[in-house]
């Protein structure tokens, strides 16, 4: 591969042992949304889960963990050990019926698809405090869907459903361009990775 | 796992050898990089690239642009503001010469785009180097002889900051200054605030599609305005690029 004339790493720049493929450690938590942010009164929050349904009030009452984990942009940025709190998918998935695939639905329209697997076996949550303080509206708040094994697009932000089908759909990123799984340490940002 | 399904007649080409063909200093933090790219298969107006560089250790790195040229132009490039604590912008911005060798991934991203069939009228609000993929825009607009109405409302900190400066004066483009404005300025010395939004841009009646790109708080400050002004959520398309520094 080409070699860039007099680009070199920088002396500070940390080590890539813990980074997927192609990521670069940032300090701060950038944002990506593809439009307006909503802000969802909480008295009119729902999350809808197959045929079960949670006010915010019956949402808090359910089982939290605190989870400590690594996220990975598919624009190449990552973050290490950011700290959470939330409900795990499989709270909200017990005593339904299995399904295959996932569509996760958020306030304002956002889709994203993810196989079920993905998300239960404490692989995934439904987070609500982001470093000990609620999650502002620009990072998904009040609740985001957490997947951090796969690059945080799948994590919907402003998450309200999790339908659960047994046939795999692209949802909003994925028919733009957007890998349909989206393994970072396999690299899988976009479409034929 | 399902990672065939939808994707398989669809493909985002891989890494491109590219070669840098001209280097235009825009403003003391911003620099254009016209690039050379054999079988670049084009690209749409807003869209942007992953570039990669390659030390000669081996050590790679790669950062994400928006795509300032239009598709009618032949050739991407990338207009790169400066982060003193980055690693890849310094080099972009400061080091990079003509016939330097890097590497494109692209284009990439569905959403952020406008196409002469879109149509208008079109309300573009830039912060900063936020004003790249509009560039893209509007230049597509002028080189494919669109008649879409269109306006740009421009934040800068300076005049000195203003990138593309001078392709994009006119009686359509509205700068306003938020640190120093010129001597004897009588135009918009402020932030993007809702009435500036609602003086500059289009009636949410006429369905203006708008466009924002800037850091976050100026682009969840803008939409929040347009929201409120009473545009619809679907008209507005956001970008931020707080994500792609570095």
């Amino acid at each position: 591969m080409p070699i860039t004339r007099g680009f070199r790493r920088r002396a500070e720049s940390p080590g890539d042992a813990a980074l997927p493929p192609g990521q670069y450690l940032t300090p701060g938590f950038p944002v990506l949304s593809a439009g307006p942010t909503p802000h969802v009164p909480l008295d009119a929050w729902r999350l809808t889960v197959g045929p079960q349904s949670w006010t915010w009030d019956e949402f808090l009452e359910l089982p939290s963990e605190s989870i400590t984990v690594d996220i990975h942009c598919v624009t190449s940025w990552s973050k290490l050990a950011t700290n959470w709190e939330g409900v795990s998918v499989d709270t909200l998935l017990e005593g339904l019926e299995p399904g295959a695939y996932v569509m996760a639905g958020s306030y304002g329209g956002y889709t994203t698809n993810l196989p079920l697997e993905d998300l239960t076996d404490g692989k995934a949550w439904v987070a609500y405090n982001y470093e000990g303080e609620p999650l502002e509206p620009e990072h998904g708040g009040p609740a985001r869907l957490l997947v951090p094994h796969l690059y945080f697009w799948k994590s919907a932000k402003w998450v309200t459903e999790l339908e659960i089908t047994e046939t795999d759909e692209p949802g909003f990123w994925e028919t733009l361009g957007y890998h349909n799984y989206g393994d970072p340490w396999r690299e899988q940002r976009y479409w034929g990775d | 796992m399902s990672s065939a399904t939808g994707a398989t007649e669809r493909r985002i080409v891989g890494w491109q050898p590219a070669t840098v063909r001209e280097v235009i200093r825009e403003t003391p933090s911003a620099t254009t990089l016209i690039l050379d790219v054999p079988g670049w298969r084009g690209h749409r107006a807003g869209q942007h690239a992953d570039i990669r560089l390659t030390a000669e250790d081996g050590y790679q790195a790669q950062r994400s642009y928006s795509i300032a040229s239009a598709p009618e132009d032949g050739y991407p490039s990338i207009t790169v503001e400066r982060l003193d604590d980055g690693e890849v912008s310094p080099y972009l911005v400061d080091d990079a010469q003509p016939g330097d060798a890097l590497e494109i991934r692209g284009p990439v991203g569905g959403w952020f785009v406008w196409e002469t069939s879109d149509g208008g009228p079109l309300m573009l609000v830039a912060g900063g180097s936020g004003v790249v993929p509009l560039r893209s825009i509007l230049r597509h607009r002028a080189l494919a002889g669109s008649d879409a109405p269109a306006r740009l409302l421009l934040s800068a900190r300076a005049p000195e900051s203003v990138i593309y400066r001078d392709e994009l004066a006119g009686a359509d483009t509205t700068i306003t200054y938020t640190r120093s404005a010129p001597d004897g300025w009588t135009g918009y010395a402020r932030r993007v605030d809702r009435d500036m939004l609602a003086a500059v841009g289009f009636a949410p009646a006429e369905r203006p599609r708008i466009y924002i790109c800037g850091p976050t708080a100026f682009v969840e400050g803008v939409a929040a305005d347009a929201v409120a002004l009473g545009h619809h959520t679907d008209r507005i398309r956001t970008e931020r690029f707080g994500a792609t520094g570095g």
